[in-house]
């Protein structure tokens, strides 16, 4: 398979200097030099080291994309470093390899950079006894409420308790009491009792999230963890904390008590609330979403989702959802049609159609194949098509203004005109003059784009297909049921050219059916000519079809997507 | 019989002596910062020139000077740290943030002569190139601040401060910076972020030295009240000159804080290690002795975190067997004998102390002050003294002092960020350690009165949890 194009064409980084380290006994080359949180090259560090080991050290503090704080001590490991003799030449062992000699101290493997012929030892009864001696520590003022904690089957805390926790506690002084159920900001509730003041939340909002909102008051063993008297931690990222807390200090009001984690399936998906695209994981259980989490792709989002997206996923479950197919016959006999009814009835109309009587209103919110099948359409029958734009307000850190999530896709299919939306006066005009008798609309109540019911009243034809119900759907002649994203499969375009896949995570509802498979059959009865039925030929034909996607396959996108030439 | 040697405190408390700056021109103040000014560059053997502020550095390195904090660094070494060659400026801080239990030193400077101090840190930021320097003193001396702002005020008048210092073209700016009341800001990185105006968590090392990325992320070099004084009396008399007081590795003065079951408790300067602990207990000329009919029990000898001396505790030193009460009062010394002098506060306690109770007030204090920024320290600090608290309140069990010293263990060797895990877990180390009797005494007897009131029960049966100590 040769490689994919791709407009990621950053100048080569330097070549940086390899050193070798041995990590409990092997020996390895890391870079001398590694992008920290903020992507600037430091001194790489033991723990980093030890990731390109893959040797695990256990952490609570440290975070890859967050400035390091050193404070839980769990990642303390051992280590040596090549003896130098009183001319700062190294000792040479008997046998000439270089004499090592063991640092008397301990060193945090987050900070503490590594050097050219350094041992680290991970794994000695030394760092296993610290390793205990910490979580222990930790455990103490813990209230040990895992059966009602949120956390549980996330946690850090139960996970390091396998590896270095103690059967029993001996603990029996009366545990330090603190705030519980603090309702710190609209989004995020905290248990300071369960807090070990790792201080990562603290640290994404200062130093990511721009927000210096929470701190610590108090001291030692009372520490707790606060947002500004009387002010509520309130910003688009908030939710991110409850993401990068180890522990369940900090819950999301949305999410704490509805379910427990591992009955949770996770899918790998593609936030859809603005052209960022931010990957996420959808956590779903039988037909139900519970939650979105994001998925780490330094070339999108790294780590990191806003809230807004996050949330934004209860109109999938929503009781109106449309799961009816609807024909103009089955209307009239307040009956369903079915699917292949209706597609035949559709094709047929549409063979039937004078070139340029036919427009088409698809969405940006479409996936990258439905769009390139509509597109099919459109050339089939000489329609004009548009899209409508979505401009909101952006921030310096994901959210883009452009609040569709497949502008770009619009774009490369020739779906939406070169100025999304220029089209649509045109299309308003022709259905005025009565040169347009047929209007297909995708997803979009045109009624609030200068198409009002008298506008669409005249048209002969008016095939809809949407989610939810709205004033363009309650006047379809035909309309079918489509599917969100979480229901389907397929691929978006982000608003930096980049194809991300998505998986589908709960079935759609009712008669509901993803747009690509029936759009798949209207295309083959309209045209004649069949298809792929699976979305990965789909995708692979599109790729081959659309000049800025060729040379991309289904499986060759992978989990993180392409960038191509927008 | 050795006696004081006063050098800091020459003149402190000589009747008459005040803080104020004439009385302090009036004893040759300044004068060493005239001389170090004047330096001229000298020529080497090899060409080279060495200037004023190098003669200097050069000066406190061969006066073997140690820093007078507690940790008895080499000033010399720690100056030559610094990285001169960053481009960002160098900034010098006094530490004045004396909070050890039992330390009193810095405290009499800045009241009695604030400034010799000033002088010293003129001297020393003259010799580092240094523009703008801050004196960090602790919140609980009002008076002293006072004292240090109108004695800068003092010095700027008379331009030993400001631009242009006595037309030698050097400018410096010295501020005085109180501390909100935290033990840990004598912590030289706590110290520096609470002077940024963040709590005092020290700063991780590596990446933050001082030397390097110290104050706003600039080179910085952070002294002892003491040590900075130190450095006026090498320029004045030289350091070879001033490495001859004392002993070698040892040199020069030290305040010793003497408190406790003494007579005469107070500071005493000594030559460093020419004096013993047991001559600074009962030497006329120290602490006159024990009070009467009392024995000996324990010494503190550096200040609370450092480790106890039990009384009649012998030590192998250069394959001597040496009593405690025998040991030099110095740096090495104490070191050998596994403790150390620490900030140089001795803590005499006799035979009427209760060893439970002593440890159980000092882990409280550590509990109080711990900032709280890592594990170990944040929780150790606070079961060892709830434990304690439980001990001295009659919950306690006989497993206790095995409980304590198998919490303490895990809480220094490195496993903190700064040294406050050492200075918790030192003296519960060291007093289950050395009188582990007393302990398991006492916790036994807890249980044997408890399980008579139980009626045969089990002694756990009674035991009430709160009794512990809340804050």
């Amino acid at each position: 398979m040769s490689a994919a194009p791709t407009t990621e064409t950053k100048p080569a980084p330097p070549a940086i200097e390899k050193i070798k380290v041995k990590v409990d006994g092997r020996e390895i080359e890391v870079p001398r030099l590694t992008a920290d949180w903020s992507g600037k090259l430091m001194p790489t560090t033991m723990i980093q080291a030890c990731e390109l080991a893959k040797t695990d050290v256990p952490h609570y503090c440290y975070h890859p994309k967050l400035p390091i704080a050193g404070n839980c001590r769990m990642c303390l490991v051992e280590f040596g470093t090549p003896a130098l003799g009183p001319d700062r030449k190294p000792i040479l062992n008997p046998d000439g390899t270089p004499k090592v000699v063991k640092s008397p101290r301990p060193a945090i493997a987050c900070a503490t950079p590594v050097s050219p012929g350094m041992e680290i030892y991970s794994n000695t009864p030394g760092v296993k006894q610290m390793r205990e001696g910490v979580l222990e520590f930790l455990l103490i003022n813990h209230p040990l409420d895992c059966p009602i904690c949120d956390q549980a089957g996330e946690c850090k805390l139960q996970e390091y308790s396998v590896d270095y926790g103690q059967s029993a506690s001996r603990f029996v002084e009366p545990k330090v009491h603190k705030p519980k159920s603090v309702d710190l900001g609209p989004r995020i509730m905290l248990d300071d009792e369960r807090c070990i003041l790792c201080t990562r939340c603290i640290r994404f909002t200062k130093d990511i999230a721009g927000d210096d909102a929470l701190g610590i008051i108090n001291r030692g063993s009372f520490n707790t963890l606060t947002a500004y008297p009387g002010k509520a931690f309130d910003n688009n990222y908030t939710l991110n904390t409850v993401d990068i807390c180890p522990v369940g200090a900090l819950t999301s009001k949305d999410f704490r008590f509805q379910m427990r984690v591992w009955f949770l399936k996770e899918t790998k998906s593609v936030c859809t609330s603005c052209a960022t695209g931010c990957n996420i994981l959808i956590g779903s259980r039988e037909k139900k979403i519970y939650r979105y989490t994001p998925r780490e792709n330094d070339a999108v989002n790294g780590p990191w989702m806003c809230d807004y997206g996050r949330l934004n996923y209860k109109w999938i479950g929503r009781e109106d959802r449309l799961t009816k197919v609807q024909s103009p016959k089955s209307k009239v006999q307040g009956q369903p049609a079915s699917w292949s009814s209706a597609l035949t009835e559709i094709a047929e109309l549409l063979k039937k159609t004078p070139a340029g009587s036919v427009a088409i209103i698809a969405s940006a919110r479409q996936t990258n194949e439905e769009l390139w099948l509509i597109s099919k359409l459109k050339a089939k029958l000489g329609a004009i098509s548009d899209s409508v734009s979505r401009m909101g307000e952006g921030d310096k850190l994901l959210v883009s203004a452009d609040k569709n999530p497949n502008t770009n896709g619009a774009q490369l299919t020739g779906i939406a005109a070169n100025l999304m939306g220029a089209n649509l006066p045109k299309i308003v005009e022709g259905i005025r003059n009565g040169k347009i008798k047929t209007l297909i609309v995708f997803g979009e109540d045109v009624t609030r784009h200068g198409m009002g019911a008298d506008l669409l009243g005249k048209l002969e034809t008016l095939i809809v297909s949407d989610i939810l119900p709205n004033a363009t759907t309650k006047l379809a002649h035909y309309l079918l049921p489509g599917c969100a994203h979480a229901e389907k499969r397929g691929t978006f375009t982000n608003t930096k050219g980049r194809v991300q896949k998505f998986m589908k995570a709960v079935e759609p509802p009712g008669d509901a059916r993803p747009e690509w498979e029936f759009l798949h059959d209207l295309v083959c009865n309209v045209t004649g000519q069949d298809g792929f039925l699976t979305i990965e030929g789909l995708f692979n034909e599109m790729a081959n079809a659309v000049s800025a996607l060729n040379g991309l396959t289904w499986a060759g996108i992978g989990d993180a997507g392409v960038t191509v030439k927008i | 019989m050795p006696s004081e040697y006063r050098l800091i405190l020459k003149y402190a408390d000589e009747p008459g002596y005040t803080p104020d700056i004439e009385c302090y021109l009036r004893h040759g103040g300044y004068d060493a910062l005239k001389k170090a000014l004047a330096l001229q560059p000298k020529d080497l053997p090899d060409g080279a020139k060495r200037s004023g502020p190098e003669q200097i550095r050069q000066e406190v390195m061969a006066s073997g000077l140690r820093g007078r904090g507690g940790a008895g660094f080499s000033c010399g070494l720690k100056w030559s740290f610094v990285d001169r060659k960053s481009g960002k400026p160098i900034y010098l801080i006094c530490n004045a943030d004396e909070s050890e239990p039992g330390t009193f030193k810095d405290r009499q400077i800045i009241h009695k002569d604030p400034h010799q101090l000033i002088e010293g840190m003129i001297i020393s930021c003259f010799a580092n190139d240094v523009h703008l320097a801050y004196i960090y003193i602790r919140g609980e001396m009002p008076d002293g601040a006072r004292l240090l702002n109108r004695a800068l005020q003092e010095a700027r008048a008379k331009n030993f401060l400001g631009k242009d210092i006595l037309g030698n073209g050097y400018d410096l700016e010295m501020h005085v910076h109180r501390g909100a009341g935290a033990y840990i800001c004598g912590e030289e990185t706590g110290l520096i972020e609470s002077l940024e105006g963040k709590r005092p968590y020290p700063r991780i090392k590596p990446p933050y030295f001082p030397a390097v990325l110290g104050l706003w992320m600039c080179p910085t070099i952070v002294n002892n009240v003491e040590t900075l004084c130190n450095v006026k009396h090498i320029v004045a008399m030289g350091g070879t000159e001033f490495a001859k007081l004392g002993t070698p590795n040892n040199t020069g003065t030290r305040i010793v804080s003497l408190s406790g079951h003494v007579k005469k408790p107070g500071c005493y300067e000594i030559e460093v290690g020419r004096a013993t602990i047991g001559q600074l207990i009962f030497d006329a000329n120290f602490g006159g002795g024990l009070r009467d009919g009392r024995k000996l029990k324990a010494v503190i000898p550096g200040g609370s975190s450092a480790k106890v001396f039990k009384a009649g505790e012998k030590f192998k030193i250069k394959d001597k067997e040496v009593d405690m009460l025998d040991l030099p009062y110095d740096f090495d010394s104490l070191i050998q004998a596994g403790s150390m002098s620490g900030s140089s506060a001795i803590i005499v306690m006799d035979d009427s102390t209760d060893i439970v109770g002593a440890l159980a007030n000092i882990a409280e204090f550590y509990a109080h002050e711990s900032c709280g920024q890592c594990t170990p320290c944040r929780e150790g600090s606070l079961w060892m003294s709830k434990a304690l608290h439980r001990l001295t309140h009659g919950e306690g069990r006989a497993q206790d002092a095995d409980y304590l010293v198998k919490i303490a263990d895990n809480i220094p060797g490195g496993r903190t960020i700064c040294a406050f895990g050492e200075a918790c877990a030192w003296p519960v180390q060291s007093f289950v350690a050395k009188f582990k009797d007393e302990f398991v005494d006492k916790g036994a007897a807890d249980e044997e009165r408890r399980a008579k009131k139980s009626k045969g029960a089990g002694p756990g049966m009674e035991m009430k949890l709160a009794a512990s100590q809340q804050h």
